[in-house]
């Protein structure tokens, strides 16, 4: 079931395009990606998607709601975290759960309990009544994730979820957005630049770029579209012979190869059912091997070689 | 609309403006200095200061002041004894004008901090995300820096009735005030600044993104203020009852103005785009 349906949208500021002709769909309990630099049309996306803006042209369905019209509803059932924590620095960390929860339509006493729950989930329990002001930016964007899941979101949306913090907080995150579809049971959308933190959590995946979808689809769809093949690393004890590159170039399904080193050979094969084959003909050529090693494209490379093919195609 | 969230935003916003000190400080100072301070000088100091009594009123400014006054206003001077003269004259006409600072100041602050202090501490966009509509925020957010106005302003006129009426008891022999201008000044005067005032601060909050650069621009409505004051001294300008009706229909009638089209600019995508 489509939880996200975006047909063909595209959205104008007074300065000019920050979507152009988008589509993409979101399924119940994924986790979603939407990567590109600042700029690309993630957050505008998302507001988008929660009725605070409305399309230029193209059609949004949420939970089968139109955001523009039923924006309330929508909201209703999402929960945000902003590019920024936007919390109330002068209220305490309970104040501040206590406003939004009352605003999402939550009774005081499922309020207080709730928020007793996130508050020991996320490791707050001890500074529930300090001053938001004086709480570390790790503790600020725990907090601001508590608070976007309050109400029991059936969408949520990260924006930028790991920018600012330290790697340690980062990853405490990444492990939380796992942990969150798997005892919530929420669709999570996760804007984000940080292309290895999505390639961690991530089902599916869309790259924008200056306000359009590059490419869309599971990880290994994603590589797909890249053109980018699979990889194999080979590392000798010495140095491979004058010539060995040339010859393994004669084995089928070899596509590629990068000498890295005098003593390492990356192969671009079709089929990693190729690599014994592979193996026993550098064996055969008296080739001493320390490592075989299938490597798989990371989200970097394809995102990055998606985004060249773009910017080669403007050019022209 | 559900009121209920209109005051839930309102109460979040008396709690930050609660907590910051720097708004909060000043705010309830400036009352004190005009309901207690002013007052006690001018009843207990000013007519034991030897001839600062005689100086006041046989001041020229004040004869003409005196001479171009309405029939209905001389009525209350008339037979008073120069010090009853000197305390009707300075706190209750001299001072109503500047009495409407009180409401002018909490709105402008209120609602500057409520509407403009909310975008300049990048907040408002997590508040944008609620299931609320765009009225409910806006009435919540006037509500935050209407509410307390109106209610500060009334608090302080019983304060002051008493204090006027009461340390100088021995001078009068009975209660004198209020006038019958303050009456109107009270209650539908300062509503109406008030109203005028929050109406223009949203206006000014969805072009800046600072406090204080809509605090200050907002100020300006000191201005009516200032021109009142002066025209009250100059003898332009009495304030007779009937010019407080038409002030407080002439403010009314500017924040309704103002108030529509600063409505039409508070909505979510204008202020996420402007």
């Amino acid at each position: 079931m489509d939880v996200i349906q975006l047909d063909q949208v595209s959205f104008q500021y007074a300065e000019g395009f920050a979507l152009r002709d988008i589509s993409f769909r979101i399924q119940k309990g994924e986790i979603f990606a939407l990567l590109g630099p600042n700029g690309a049309g993630k957050t505008t996306t998302i507001r988008l998607v929660n009725g605070l803006l409305n399309t230029s042209s193209g059609t949004i369905k949420v939970l089968g709601y139109d955001p523009h019209k039923d924006g309330v509803a929508v909201r209703r059932k999402t929960g945000v975290l902003t590019e920024t924590p936007a919390l109330y620095d002068r209220l305490t960390a309970v104040e501040n759960l206590m406003f939004f929860g009352k605003l999402n339509g939550m009774s005081e006493a499922d309020l207080h309990k709730r928020i007793q729950e996130l508050l020991d989930y996320f490791d707050l329990s001890e500074h529930a009544n300090q001053r938001v002001g004086t709480y570390s930016r790790g503790m600020r964007q725990r907090l601001a994730i508590a608070r976007a899941l309050l109400h029991h979101p059936e969408l949520l949306f990260l924006d930028e979820p790991t920018s600012n913090l330290d790697p340690e907080i980062a990853r405490q995150v990444q492990e939380l957005i796992l942990k969150i579809k798997e005892e919530e049971g929420c669709s999570v959308v996760i804007c984000t630049h940080r292309l290895y933190e999505a390639e961690q959590v991530c089902d599916h995946a869309a790259i924008m770029h200056q306000g359009k979808i590059l490419a869309e689809g599971s990880l290994q769809e994603l590589r797909e579209a890249s053109g980018l093949t699979k990889r194999v690393r080979f590392t000798f004890r010495e140095a491979v012979a004058e010539g060995f590159e040339q010859d393994i170039t004669r084995i089928t399904n070899v596509e590629k190869i990068d000498l890295i080193n005098e003593k390492e050979l990356l192969l671009g094969v079709s089929d990693y059912d190729r690599v014994p084959e592979i193996l026993n003909w550098v064996i055969g050529k008296g080739a001493a091997v320390l490592s075989v090693v299938p490597e798989i494209p990371s989200l970097e490379e394809v995102y990055f070689k998606l985004q060249n093919h773009e910017e080669v195609k403007r050019e022209y | 609309m559900n009121i209920k969230n209109c005051l839930t935003i309102a109460q979040k916003d008396w709690l930050e403006v609660k907590q910051n000190k720097s708004i909060f400080i000043p705010i309830m100072i400036v009352p004190l200095i005009f309901i207690v301070l002013i007052p006690l000088l001018v009843t207990l100091v000013l007519p034991n200061v030897t001839g600062a009594v005689e100086d006041f009123t046989a001041d020229p400014d004040l004869q003409g002041f005196f001479t171009a006054m309405p029939a209905g206003m001389k009525e209350v001077i008339d037979g008073l004894t120069p010090t009853q003269l000197m305390i009707v004259m300075i706190l209750g006409y001299m001072f109503a004008p500047m009495f409407l600072i009180i409401p002018l100041m909490f709105s402008t602050t209120i609602a500057s901090e409520s509407f403009a202090g909310e975008k300049e501490r990048k907040t408002m966009e997590a508040l944008l995300y609620l299931p609320i509509s765009d009225e409910e925020l806006f009435v919540g957010k006037v509500m935050a820096a209407g509410i307390p106005a109106v209610i500060i302003t009334w608090i302080c006129f019983f304060l002051y009735t008493i204090i006027v009426d009461v340390i100088p008891y021995p001078y009068f022999g009975r209660l004198w005030f209020p006038l019958p201008v303050w009456w109107l000044l009270i209650f539908w005067v300062s509503p109406a600044l008030i109203a005028m005032s929050i109406s223009l601060t949203v206006l000014i909050s969805t072009k800046v993104q600072t406090f204080q650069g809509a605090y200050q621009t907002s100020s300006a409505v000191v201005l009516v203020v200032v021109v009142f004051f002066i025209g009250q001294m100059t003898g332009v300008l009495f304030l007779s009852p009937l010019v407080a009706l038409i002030m407080g229909i002439v403010l009314f009638g500017i924040a309704a103005i103002i108030g529509k089209i600063g409505v039409r600019s508070f909505n979510r995508q204008k202020l996420l785009t402007e």
